[in-house]
């Protein structure tokens, strides 16, 4: 490559508008991220009833992103000191704790004593690329096991840190809940000390989390194995509505003694999404090794982007550390949660109104943002191309994008890709469904064709 | 698709042996026993209870601290200093003649205006804030410069500068396996971090001559023209750090002509821009003049020092490309790269940025800020010269203190001379000579002259 670099050389000095070589040329475009697909493809449909059930990001009963009012209250208590630098390390070290109350309780041991290391993060993601390079640092060999299915960024983050990814089975396609029996067999079978990424709540793009008895027998087979445990906590607080439920399976962990790292992300539960804040903590004998392990991770994050933007951190640490403030967030917490909860319910008793032939009971099952639906590549293609509905290519729905003005055309929608015989759909797909966009051009309803009598009113 | 596949698979991590040094030497910073073998205690599944026992081993057990960092290091001694005269002149931080941090008139109106207007704080697309970007490269290349006319820069928000350069560092692993970057010595400290995180290898120009305490262009252009074609060669846009020490035009010119000769990249680092002459315009020179002789450079931006806006991590990665196609590939992959990173970057920053620099009476506002702030250094850099020339009797030449530039003015002073510094005269610098002169106020200035005359002559 580097050969044919050095023979395709020659910019032209001139001016000139005309195609010139460049030393660019040997790089292909990126492609896409799936779930940015989704919301682009979404952002250039023309029509007016267009429905995004891709990203999972909260929306309101009118479908419109919500700043929480906790956030505009901290807000309103920060100020123009946030820029400057010396205030910067005590806002952090306040984030860090506060986060570490939140996930591992008050009351724990491991805060009392302070044997956790932690630096903030940018958000979710950037929790998990700095605990990936630190593995790479310091378990060089190490690979990471994955459920299956998980986040699809997952894999990148871990691919980009150089650190090889396995997979446990996690979904079970049959039954759309927990293929509890074979997970168990993965991990037991991995090799001893093996890392292994688990989502404590509302699990990305599944929805399905094992129950407490469960947990506890995960928990108990990683202590016979010695595996570490890898938590990325993303929706704690949007599972139950309540966050110390949601955080049940840590403790569980804790209680048996585990060792563990957490990726926590603040972008959902507290809506601060842009903002990008979250921590990452690595649990540790005690304190001595805690401050070691936190220069290890602070000299990671150095080379990377520096610290995580302070406008971000002072709101989150605000909002934990004022007992006012918290108290709002939890109710907030609790409000959007039951509304999911609530678009569960109703579009599943829509599907089963329309006399939908298919158990949808998974969708109730189901925890969180997101619910496997369980349909076809070639059904959300059609959700998306005739009736405006966008999720990513696995089914996966993100309620959050759900309101009661468009659940309705939502169960219609899904019952209508997925009433008649599956398997000739797929063989006539191609030819059977065309894109129509007149629809969306003219008033509601009038083509017939494809109306058939569905309510699209929104 | 393949094809894609096909140049991320030959993208091989470098195994360069500047790297693989490096590597080892991080390794025994901290790495434990990587034998196969299970170091913790198996129990048998006995019951829940009994697996207590093998709980408390933590798998980092072995991990010792990170070395400290050589400039934040600084200013904790400084913290921990309770003498009255003492004076911190360690991290390139803009402080006012009363030595307080300063937040921008405009920042504080900026921030204010996004209060009131409440948006959102949805997720931003990968690339960063659209307004942003545009005027970032418009700031930089100027507005009118064809190359943004003809949509031939890749722009995309990083975190300030550092997370600019990692996204850069990121592109050029995996693109140009093996292809070495050049830097200059000395260069600013996390460059070299950068790099080595980044499995990028790199290897030093002669930047800095420590016998005319000024530019040693001779061996600067020698170092380019041997390092092997199609290097990188980062170079500061202006207010080098640490020396303080920039090129002429003339002499821009003439490096301009040997990276062109040896098709080499040009890779900028702008930390500084307004805050070298006072003109934003002015300190842009050097980016302008190599992208107008046609040339495809890269070009980091960081506002934590011109806007103050240090600790909302708010800056740009730019990629001039020879054509429009090529510059959306390239941001197609600069994107690639920092999803797995951190997904999307912070809004917050990029908002003050594009409301401050896309509004016109507020840009004004800053440009008079800006002249302000540099205003400030630049008398700064006066007294200081007046009172080491009428304190110090021998006749050496202080003139290089007026003759470098920006924050930072490299003393000349060795390792034990900087010791000296600290340990008599309670005035913390890094160990590499490096004052910053934002640090300084024209109060202080006789007694930090004092300082120097004393460390310079009466310690070797």
């Amino acid at each position: 490559m580097i050969i044919s670099r050095f023979l395709r050389r020659g910019i032209s000095t001139s001016t000139s508008p005309t195609r010139r070589r460049s030393w660019w040329d040997h790089v292909t475009p990126a492609l896409k991220d799936p779930i940015n697909a989704v919301t682009d493809a979404f952002l250039a449909d023309p029509c007016p009833y267009k429905i995004n059930l891709g990203v999972g990001a909260y929306r309101d009963d009118e479908g419109k992103p919500v700043v929480l009012q906790c956030v505009r209250e901290a807000e309103g208590k920060t100020g123009a000191t946030n820029f400057l630098e010396s205030t910067s390390t005590a806002i952090s070290s306040k984030l860090v704790e506060e986060s570490a109350k939140l996930i591992y309780g008050e009351d724990s041991d491991v805060i009392k004593e302070r044997r956790f290391a932690g630096i903030p993060a940018l958000s979710g993601t950037g929790a998990c690329r700095i605990f990936a390079e630190f593995q790479k640092q310091f378990y060089p060999d190490s690979t990471i096991y994955f459920p299956d299915p998980t986040w699809s960024n997952h894999r990148n983050i871990w691919g980009d840190a150089h650190v090889p990814d396995r997979t446990f089975h996690y979904y079970h396609p049959d039954s759309k809940g927990l293929n509890f029996v074979a997970l168990m067999d993965d991990v037991k079978n991995a090799p001893d000390g093996s890392f292994f990424l688990l989502q404590p709540c509302a699990h990305n793009p599944t929805g399905v989390d094992p129950t407490d008895e469960q947990w506890l027998e995960i928990s108990s087979l990683f202590k016979v194995k010695n595996h570490f445990p890898f938590f990325d906590v993303a929706y704690q607080g949007f599972a139950s509505g309540d966050v110390e439920r949601d955080a049940q399976a840590i403790r569980i962990f804790l209680e048996d003694g585990h060792s563990i790292g957490c990726a926590q992300s603040f972008a959902k539960n507290m809506g601060l999404y842009g903002h990008r804040v979250g921590c990452l903590s690595i649990l540790c004998n005690d304190k001595i090794q805690a401050v070691a392990i936190k220069s290890q991770l602070k000299q990671i994050s150095n080379t990377m982007y520096g610290s995580p933007p302070i406008h971000g951190i002072s709101l989150v640490s605000k909002i934990l550390s004022n007992p006012d403030i918290k108290a709002l967030w939890l109710k907030e917490v609790k409000v959007m949660a039951t509304r999911i909860q609530r678009m569960r319910a109703t579009l599943r008793e829509a599907l089963e109104r329309l006399g939908s032939p298919l158990n949808w009971q998974h969708i109730t099952n189901q925890v969180g943002m997101f619910c496997f639906s369980g349909l076809t590549r070639a059904e959300v293609d059609q959700l998306a191309k005739e009736f405006h509905i966008y999720m990513t290519h696995d089914g996966r729905i993100s309620m959050a994008g759900v309101t009661t003005k468009n659940v309705d055309y939502v169960a219609r929608a899904i019952h209508e890709v997925t009433a008649s015989d599956r398997d000739i759909k797929i063989l006539h797909n191609i030819g059977a469904y065309k894109v129509n966009t007149d629809i969306c051009s003219t008033s509601l309803g009038t083509k017939k064709t494809r109306a058939r009598g569905m309510n699209l009113a929104l | 698709m393949a094809s894609t596949l096909l140049s991320l698979a030959s993208a091989t991590p470098s195994a360069s042996l500047c790297f693989h040094e490096i590597n080892k030497g991080k390794l025994n910073l901290g790495c434990i026993n990587k034998e196969k073998t299970n170091p913790f205690i198996k129990a048998k599944s006995f019951g829940r209870v009994s697996m207590v026992v093998a709980s408390n081993v933590s798998h980092f057990e072995g991990i010792t601290m990170a070395p400290p960092d050589p400039i934040l290091g600084v200013s904790e001694a400084f913290k921990a200093d309770d003498h009255e005269l003492k004076l911190n002149l360690g991290v390139g931080a803009y402080r006012t003649e009363e030595l307080q941090p300063y937040v921008l008139d405009v920042v504080k109106k900026a921030d204010k205006l996004l209060l009131e207007k409440g948006e959102n704080l949805e997720y931003l697309p990968i690339e960063g804030l659209a307004a942003f970007n545009k005027v970032t490269a418009e700031l930089l290349f100027g507005a009118d410069n064809p190359v943004i006319k003809q949509q031939r820069v890749a722009t995309v928000q990083g975190l300030s500068g550092t997370g600019s350069l990692r996204l850069a560092a990121a592109l050029i692993e995996r693109y140009f396996p093996g292809a070495k970057v050049l830097i200059s010595s000395p260069t600013w400290g996390n460059h070299k971090n950068i790099f080595n995180e980044a499995r990028v290898p790199w290897s030093e120009y002669r930047y800095y001559d420590p016998k005319t305490v000024g530019l040693d262009f001779e061996g600067m252009i020698a170092d380019i023209k041997a390092a092997p074609e199609g290097s990188f060669i980062l170079l500061h846009g202006c207010a080098h750090n640490p020396t303080g020490i920039d090129p002429t035009p003339e002499q821009w010119g003439v490096i301009a002509d040997v990276i062109q000769e040896k098709n080499h990249i040009p890779f900028f680092d702008i930390a500084y821009q307004g805050f070298a002459s006072g003109s934003l315009d002015t300190d842009a020179a050097s980016v302008r003049m190599f992208v107008a002789r046609g040339m495809e450079v890269i070009a980091a931006q960081s506002y934590s020092k011109n806007l103050g806006l240090y600790a909302e991590r708010i800056g740009a990665i730019n990629v001039v490309c020879s054509s429009p196609e090529a510059a959306a590939r390239v941001k197609s992959q600069l994107k690639r790269i920092a999803r797995p990173m951190y997904s999307n970057p912070p809004v917050h920053g990029a908002r003050i940025v594009a409301n401050i620099v896309g509004d016109s009476a507020l840009f004004k506002e800053w440009n008079a800020e800006m002249e302000m702030m540099a205003g400030r250094i630049k008398n700064v850099r006066h007294k200081l010269f007046d009172s080491l020339s009428s304190k110090d009797k021998s006749g050496k030449d202080w003139s290089f203190v007026l003759k470098q530039i920006g924050m930072f003015s490299f003393t000349g002073l060795n390792k034990a001379q900087c010791d000296n510094m600290t340990n008599k005269w309670h005035v913390y610098m890094t160990k590499d000579g490096r004052i910053s002169l934002a640090g300084l106020s024209l109060a202080k200035c006789e007694y930090l002259a004092d300082a120097i005359i004393d460390s310079y002559h009466n310690v070797s």
